[in-house]
């Protein structure tokens, strides 16, 4: 063949909600992968992206149904199957990778069988010898032990990484033409991470495979994908290669969400992106994007935009791309310095931390101290314990020896024996605002219940009290009547955060606050942060995993591996000049999409 | 019954996701026919309960002149007479509300102590919980009617003694589902929150546990109501419930078991009442299960 067709075509594909009203929930989408290429489909929750995932595999979640258009696969039309038939081709013809391994694997059958049932189920090889031979390569194609041993393990035996690995090597077993990854490290450590990228990347090339790549995060899809489809609204934004569109995008949609990705050299502000995605059925009429949009005029609220190829495999939805295309490259506001801090009587110090759950001890010997005003970022792996000492420190775990103080005065184990003063100051803001906020109060009684605890503030001071903290996080007092459901999840954690801020604390304490939340959204609630610490003088201990983020918020750095600090300073200095390997390694293995664009031009 | 196991669910609609958690709940529970029907045949046999004996053709304790004993069906006694020559329509209507008010106080007597044991329990963890739930296993090994039959056996019949006997037979039931619904809920990080502030512990149950497990709480409700209808009815049938010549459905079912073949209605009429009122309730529980199972998928239904 002289122009191969694509391995994977979509053609103006539409999923509807299949009840009442025939609402889209994706529409009018159409593109197309080669084989061996990676497409990333990026967009924040909501926009449809893994909507669009699942209908490559002819499929849709309960209460929804593909409506319209064409899913080909080297040519072959799989919505038109019958549903049998289409079923047979999962896991052959196309195969899922889903975001959480733990999911994909059944529990109580070993490896190496559910391996084996994958082949055996679409007929693949004819001997069981032959089979066991294409599972140890797929086991050593995912860098994996491909002997007796592995085979006979069960799932819980395996790291998080080993068992996303073992879902890669499921999905490649049958060498299928195309390959749906959905979100497939966003549990997993930055190194792991590194791993199975390069991992996914090498089988597409070398097996000629069509890859979707679903994610939010995207600095990983700048790592892998050659081109991206940016979803906005259930609808494709911009559809371009991957360098093009982060450095010189069409649609002001990819120009915010690049904005909003924090960068290891922090060399730019987070700029978050203001409002929330349109959900399905809430959609404006007009271009969906309009409401938050900079480059807005009056004829875009008219009518929506289609998608128009602006150049040579680039194309944008945007009736005003000439003019952002004009624009110069994406402008990254440079940041704000993080301000100096006085050196002072530590606010908490933390003096030879032992810790354990049970037998298992998960820290050993830790030191630090937050001073009034400042902000220190914990930062390690899953695992590495900074999670439980953020805890020791609000009086959340107890099982501690060795002594925290604060101001000066030692604070007993658990909150319960600490005093109510302490207990006020020393605020926590929890890893994920869909757990923290009890979904049967509304917005008023969860602020309301700090005010009336430490203040006995109810009535109309209670009230200017929460609007005023709702303001800080700049939230509108139409939230206090609301219920956590009725918000997104960046503006459940401004009212975790409003929480948190109506005791008047002088530490806050943020466990991964931003990690179950979008880019943008991230970027804006860093900003939140950031503005407390600096107008109220309040001091911040943030936990993170992301080191990209810790340059915009910090003035302190702790980098913790397996339950110990392996390396403490300022950030500048940690950053530029790591000292332990442990450091340096998760430096390297950070995806960065400045590195990424980088090393692709 | 609690190990009812709900296999379907309805789902909610986008719509209804925008109101406050209780009417989610219950505009989905309506949307159901077995609700709606479930409900329709409760009030019937409530208002019956508690009105019918307003509206007696006879007293129901006094037998009707000028007939026997089993008189058949007639124009002055629409469904005959029962053993004593009494108006069977008139006791039938005064008999509903002795059921109805004795085993809603023991649900309710059962349902307080279950979910505070169970609330207590899953919030200690730990040696109490042992404690607390191994004692319900006890109790729960009791079979109902036979704890009961002890009870009065030993202090002699009265209703007060058949009220307690019966809720404190429901209460290890409802105590384990509260244990089994709330030690999710008190691992979640609204409960550590206010823990973190001190928030006193029973506060901790009451106003964060609590309303987070209403749903599968007002299930249980149903479903034991249904079953202590049954309970209490029996226990009238064995004889420890209202005395002769007081009018009860489970005395009537007693009383005239003899005369079945000569006249079965009162019998058959307190039996299909009895056996409604239970459908009915068990009806609501079900609407009520499946809404709530349908609001916990939507919720965990990814983006």
């Amino acid at each position: 063949m002289t122009t191969p067709s694509p391995a994977l075509e979509v053609v103006d594909l539409r999923v509807e909600v299949d009840y009442g009203a025939h609402e889209d929930i994706v529409d009018e989408i159409t593109f197309g992968v080669a084989g061996g290429e990676v497409l990333g489909l990026v967009g924040e929750s909501g926009s449809g992206k893994t909507t669009v995932g699942l209908a490559i595999l002819g499929h849709t979640r309960r209460g929804a149904r593909i409506a319209r258009g064409e899913v080909r696969i080297e040519g072959r039309d799989i919505l038109t199957l019958p549903t049998l038939e289409r079923q047979r081709l999962r896991g052959r013809l196309v195969s899922y990778v889903p975001q959480d391994p733990a999911s994909a694997l059944n529990p109580a059958i070993r490896i190496g069988t559910q391996l084996d049932e994958t082949l055996s189920e679409h007929g693949f090889g004819s001997s069981s010898e032959e089979r066991r031979e294409r599972i140890l390569e797929a086991l050593s194609e995912v860098l994996l032990a491909a002997d007796d041993v592995f085979l006979r393990r069960y799932p819980h035996q395996l790291s998080g990484g080993q068992q996303q690995r073992v879902a890669l090597a499921m999905a490649f077993a049958n060498r299928p033409r195309v390959i749906v990854l959905d979100e497939p490290t966003t549990g997993l450590d930055v190194t792991t991470q590194a791993h199975v990228l390069e991992t996914v990347r090498d089988l597409c090339e070398a097996h000629g495979v069509a890859a979707v790549y679903v994610s939010h995060d995207l600095a990983v899809v700048a790592t892998l994908a050659s081109r991206v489809a940016v979803m906005y609204g259930g609808r494709l934004a911009e559809v371009g290669p991957t360098g093009t569109l982060f450095r010189q995008a069409g649609h002001p949609y990819t120009r915010r969400l690049v904005e909003a990705i924090p960068e290891l050299s922090g060399t730019h502000a987070l700029v978050g992106i203001p409002g929330t995605a349109p959900r399905p059925g809430h959609r404006p009429t007009g271009c969906f994007f309009a409401p938050r949009c900079s480059y807005v005029e009056e004829a875009c609220r008219e009518a929506q935009p289609a998608l128009e190829t602006v150049a040579a495999n680039h194309d944008v939805r945007c009736r005003r791309h000439a003019v952002v295309l004009r624009d110069a490259a994406v402008a990254r506001r440079s940041a704000t310095p993080v301000p100096e801090i006085d050196v002072e009587d530590a606010l908490v110090s933390v003096n030879g931390i032992d810790a354990s759950y049970g037998a298992r001890q998960v820290l050993f010997e830790i030191e630090f101290a937050v001073r009034p005003r400042e902000c220190l970022a914990l930062v390690g792996e899953s695992g590495s314990g900074k999670t439980t000492l953020a805890r020791c420190v609000a009086g959340l775990h107890d099982a501690y020896t060795g002594a925290i103080s604060y101001r000066g005065l030692p604070l007993a184990p658990g909150s319960r024996a600490r005093s109510e003063d302490t207990r006020r100051e020393i605020q926590y803001v929890f890893q994920s605002p869909y757990n923290s906020l009890n979904p049967r109060k509304t917005v008023g009684q969860i602020i309301g219940q700090p005010l009336s605890l430490f203040f006995a503030a109810g009535g109309a001071d209670g009230r200017r009290r929460a609007l005023e903290a709702l303001d800080r996080v700049q939230l509108s007092s139409t939230c206090l009547n609301r219920y956590p459901h009725q918000l997104s999840g960046g503006e459940r954690q401004r009212v975790a955060i409003a929480r948190a801020l109506v005791a008047e604390p002088q530490l806050l304490v943020c466990d991964e606050v931003t990690s179950a939340l979008d880019v943008s959204v991230q970027a804006a609630i860093v900003d939140v942060l950031a503005e407390l610490q600096r107008e109220l003088d309040i001091g911040l201990l943030f936990v993170t995993h992301n080191l990209a983020l810790i340059r915009t918020i910090a003035q302190e750095v702790a980098v913790m591996s397996d339950g110990r600090i392996v390396e403490r300073g300022e950030v500048d200095t940690v950053l530029d000049a790591p000292r332990a390997d442990y450091t340096k390694r998760l430096l390297a293995n950070t995806p960065s999409l400045e590195a990424a664009l980088a090393a692709s031009s | 019954m609690s190990d009812i196991a709900v296999v379907d669910y309805v789902e909610v609609r986008p719509d209804e996701q925008q109101r406050s958690p209780w009417r989610v709940l219950l505009s989905t529970a309506w949307r159901q026919h077995r609700t709606k029907i479930g409900l329709g045949i409760t009030l019937l046999l409530v208002g019956l309960a508690l009105f019918g004996q307003l509206v007696t053709p006879y007293p129901p304790d006094q037998g009707v002149e000028g007939k026997l004993p089993f008189a058949p069906p007639s124009g002055d006694a629409w469904l005959g007479t029962d053993n004593l020559g009494r108006d069977v329509l008139s006791r039938f209507l005064a008999g509903g509300l002795s059921v109805l008010v004795l085993s809603g106080l023991a649900t309710a007597l059962g349902m307080v102590l279950g979910v505070s044991v169970g609330l207590v329990a899953a919030y200690s963890r730990g040696k109490l919980d042992d404690v607390l739930m191994r004692s319900m296993d006890v109790l729960l090994s009791l079979p109902q009617i036979v704890f009961a039959l002890v009870l009065a056996a030993t202090v002699g019949p009265a209703l007060w003694l058949l009220v307690i006997a019966v809720g404190v037979t429901t209460m290890p039931r409802a105590a384990r589902v509260t244990r089994g619904a709330a030690v999710e809920v008190v691992e979640r990080d609204f409960v550590r929150a206010a823990e973190a502030n001190g928030v006193p512990r029973r506060r901790i149950l009451l106003s964060e546990v609590l309303p987070n497990i209403s749903s599968p709480l007002i299930v249980e409700t149903t479903l034991r109501m249904s079953f202590n209808v049954a309970v209490v009815a029996g226990l009238s049938f064995l004889g420890f419930g209202l005395q002769p010549p007081a009018a009860d459905w489970g005395l009537m079912i007693n009383e005239n078991q003899n005369g079945l073949t000569l006249q079965p209605w009162p019998v058959l009429l307190p039996v299909i009442a009895i056996a409604l009122l239970t459908i009915g309730t068990s009806l609501v529980g079900d609407g009520i299960a499946r809404a709530a199972i349908g609001i916990e998928r939507g919720r965990t239904g990814g983006e």
